[in-house]
């Protein structure tokens, strides 16, 4: 087909969304709605100004979480990736901590915050910080060492060395971990909201059910979570693009 | 074939290779750069002919395109009379780096060609050309064991086990020291004694042609076309400091282009 | 790399063991000295462990989460890798699906779980599916960049040999893109694990996820909370290990020389 390349995915989604309405119509009775009944379901949740609402009570709790997570994780980070022994000692402590889902930590997380936002932001926290801080102990290790022997070279003061030489060497891993460790936490607020609080995108979905069934909802939610979670991470990525350009250009 | 058959292989008669009004445009349009144009070569059986020119003339362009990965916009390229449509194992390339398979041994390497063949015909060729390229011992080892020198000899002994017609060999020490370098020459040529293929071999070392080839071809800038064609009758071993290969050496530089006096 | 001397074997044991020893006295001093009645010492945790194993109830737990996580990441294996290869293979493709894929891949798998139900049911079957989609995104991103990194060079000596295309695939596109693949697997897997907990706090009643909410639930017993979230650690841990285990196949080990 002589359809421009740009317009090719666009076609492809169209298939799929016809696609899946043809199922459900020849389905009668099934509990499942189609895209267009999920159409409608967007347009109720803006109508009734819950769309917004809930938008904004996620991306709030998203922002404190992974920003708390980030003013900890990174300098933490940063200074156990400096000192070998640092990251000896806590290493396997991390590794351990690493694989237990956020979601684990609900009992905790109300026990000391109680139900509410405070929780459902602890527990981005925690699903932030540990991805986190393995990403700046990794970017500090990584940084080359002919960057750091210049810097001693060149008579550099400690705090001149960590701005000039340190700080911009690991700011591209730093920002692609950002939105690696962004996207996680999108991930995690979602089924924060789905158990712990009564607003946003996680808990709307399961309000939807629970309140009559209102699957088109569901689905609706659904889908407005993944899109913004795709607008979060092309955003992060522009920021990327910005300031890696100075750096990345100059390897190879 | 039996092994003897196939090292004696070449018996230096007539025509291997044959281009005619190679033409090569990159691009459409107004975008369109010409490469390549009007180039006409004729190579004999068994003979070593180097190309050179100035840098980004288009030699690994048509080494590519004689090869078979590079459809040429005009003219043709001919293999004993059989016109070249796409890669074929009857003439391997050999790349300038990265081109041996880090997920296999020596061994695995240099049998890379050869699933056709019966289990004890394969341990025999592979074995021959271990030995061809001077790397017994290594046979069990991963390309990550060895340094630049040895896969770029790892590469010719895959090349040669699949008994092509012809070699082409795309800058194939650019990426090693220069001592390095002279080693390989040395025993590019040893081989090249033993196991005699057509041999066409792109390089932009000068030293390296006169050292190396029976011809050496001279292409210009871009868009390429020959601009000349050298013989080097110098009989091997080749002195490089005989007046004859001084002045072979000279008379190539300035068909580049190039001062000799610094 | 840093401004002390270079640290010595012994050290390698000691910092770690002295770091989990300070966490523990810090845990433990801070239950004592904020007179805390919920929350557990380290002591209670290991008495809540050992309680659990006698109950046979730890290793049905383990079992059942173990289980999910073989069987929902065995099939996104088995669906991605050939899905994820094909769209390295063909770019055309790719442009045309991974839009789709990348509106997909940020919706938490949990946010799945009232569609799963439809489709599953409840009980084991959504919670294998949720591993499922979860595991399925970082594999196809790993199988699409590993395809896509392969020098070129190493493809044309394949077509120069005379491989046809799906000989090409399989004896020079798949070896030269497996340990980027393995990397993804890692991945996955990692991130299955952590799903499967979640998806067993919400949908299903068993396996360790279901034991951390359940020993809140019925008598707050926080001891046997942490005891779980320590397992739940540790074998995701070990789980990771073993797979890294496998990058060291002299096949694949090409590809990590320079990994830590």
């Amino acid at each position: 087909m002589k359809l421009p390349a740009r317009f090719r995915p666009v076609l492809f989604i169209v298939l799929l969304l016809v696609g899946w309405q043809v199922a459900i119509d020849r389905h009668p009775g099934q509990i499942l709605p189609g895209p267009i009944a999920v159409a409608g379901g967007i347009v109720d949740l803006l109508r009734h100004g819950i769309l917004f609402k809930y938008i904004v009570a996620s991306l709030f709790r998203v922002t404190w979480g992974f920003s708390l997570a980030a003013l900890l994780a990174i300098p933490l980070g940063l200074m156990l990736g400096w000192f070998q022994r640092g990251e000896m000692a806590f290493y396997p402590l991390i590794q351990i901590f690493r694989p237990i889902s956020p979601l684990a930590w609900i009992p905790i997380a109300i026990l000391w915050f109680g139900v509410g936002d405070s929780a459902a932001i602890f527990l981005i926290f925690v699903g932030c910080f540990f991805p986190m801080l393995l990403i700046a102990m990794s970017a500090v290790r990584n940084i080359p060492s002919i960057y750091i022997n210049a810097g001693r070279n060149f008579g550099l003061s400690s705090s001149e060395f960590v701005t000039r030489v340190l700080y911009p060497a690991v700011i591209p891993q730093l920002l692609v971990g950002l939105r690696i460790t962004l996207g996680i936490a999108w991930l995690v607020v979602v089924a924060a909201e789905m158990i712990s609080v009564n607003s946003g995108l996680g808990f709307l979905i399961v309000d939807a059910r629970n309140a009559g069934n209102r699957y088109d909802l569901v689905v609706a939610g659904m889908v407005i979570i993944g899109v913004i979670g795709l607008l979060l991470d092309l955003a992060m990525r522009s920021l990327e693009n910005v300031k890696s350009f100075h750096w990345s250009s100059s390897e190879e | 074939m039996s092994l003897a058959e196939v090292i004696t292989k070449s018996s230096g008669d007539g025509q291997k290779l044959k281009l005619e009004h190679l033409h090569m445009v990159y691009g459409q349009g107004a975008e369109s750069v010409p490469v390549l144009e009007d180039v006409n070569l004729e190579v004999s059986d068994g003979e070593f002919v180097c190309i050179v020119g100035p840098s980004g003339c288009g030699k690994s362009t048509l080494l590519n395109v004689m090869a078979g990965f590079l459809p040429a916009t005009g003219g043709t390229v001919t293999i004993d009379g059989e016109v070249v449509s796409g890669p074929d194992s009857r003439r391997i390339l050999v790349f300038q780096e990265r081109g041996v398979f880090p997920w296999l041994t020596v061994e695995g390497n240099i049998g890379f060609g050869l699933a056709k063949l019966s289990r004890e015909e394969r341990r025999q060729r592979i074995a021959h050309y271990v030995q061809a390229v001077r790397l017994q011992g290594f046979e069990h080892a991963y390309p990550s064991d060895l340094s630049g020198g040895m896969k770029q000899r790892l590469q010719v002994a895959r090349a040669l086990a699949v008994n092509p017609d012809i070699l082409y060999l795309d800058e194939p020490f650019g990426a090693l020291d220069f001592v390095t370098r002279v080693i390989m020459r040395g025993e590019l040529h040893r081989i090249w004694q033993t196991e005699r293929r057509t041999i066409l071999f792109v390089t932009h070392d000068i030293d390296e042609a006169v050292q190396l080839a029976d011809r050496v071809v001279v292409l210009s800038s871009r868009p390429a076309r020959i601009q000349d064609i050298l013989t080097i009758d110098i009989h091997h071993p080749r002195n490089i400091s005989s007046p004859r290969y001084l002045e072979l050496r000279d008379e190539l530089l300035k068909q580049i282009g190039l001062a000799y006096e610094i | 790399m840093n401004s002390l001397a270079k640290p010595r074997m012994w050290e390698r044991f000691f910092w770690p063991v002295f770091a989990a020893a300070a966490l523990l006295a810090l845990w433990h001093y801070s239950v004592r000295w904020t007179g805390t009645k919920v929350f557990p010492s380290p002591l209670s945790v290991e008495k809540g462990i050992v309680q659990l194993f006698h109950k046979h109830l730890l290793w049905a737990d383990i079992g059942d989460s173990l289980r999910r996580v073989a069987l929902g990441f065995g099939a996104a294996v088995i669906v991605a890798v050939p899905l994820g290869l094909f769209l390295g293979w063909s770019p055309t493709t790719n442009q045309v699906v991974n839009p789709v894929l990348q509106i997909l891949r940020p919706i938490s798998p949990i946010a799945w779980i009232p569609v799963a139900i439809i489709f599953f049911g409840v009980g084991d079957h959504p919670a294998i599916f949720l591993v499922f989609l979860a595991s399925f995104f970082p594999i196809v991103v790993a199988c699409v960049s590993g395809v896509s990194s392969v020098p070129p060079n190493l493809r044309s000596a394949g077509r120069n040999f005379g491989l046809s295309a799906p000989r090409l695939l399989m004896r020079v596109i798949f070896p030269a893109a497996l340990p980027q693949i393995l990397v993804g697997l890692r991945i996955a897997l990692g991130i299955a694990w952590l799903v499967v907990v979640a998806a067993e706090m919400i949908a299903v009643d068993s396996g360790l996820g279901y034991l951390v909410i359940d020993s809140r639930n019925s008598g707050k017993r926080y001891d046997l909370v942490v005891a779980a979230m320590l397992m739940i650690g540790i074998i995701g841990l070990a789980l990771d290990i073993s797979i890294r285990s496998i990058e060291r196949f002299k096949s694949v080990r090409w590809g990590f020389r320079n990994a830590s």
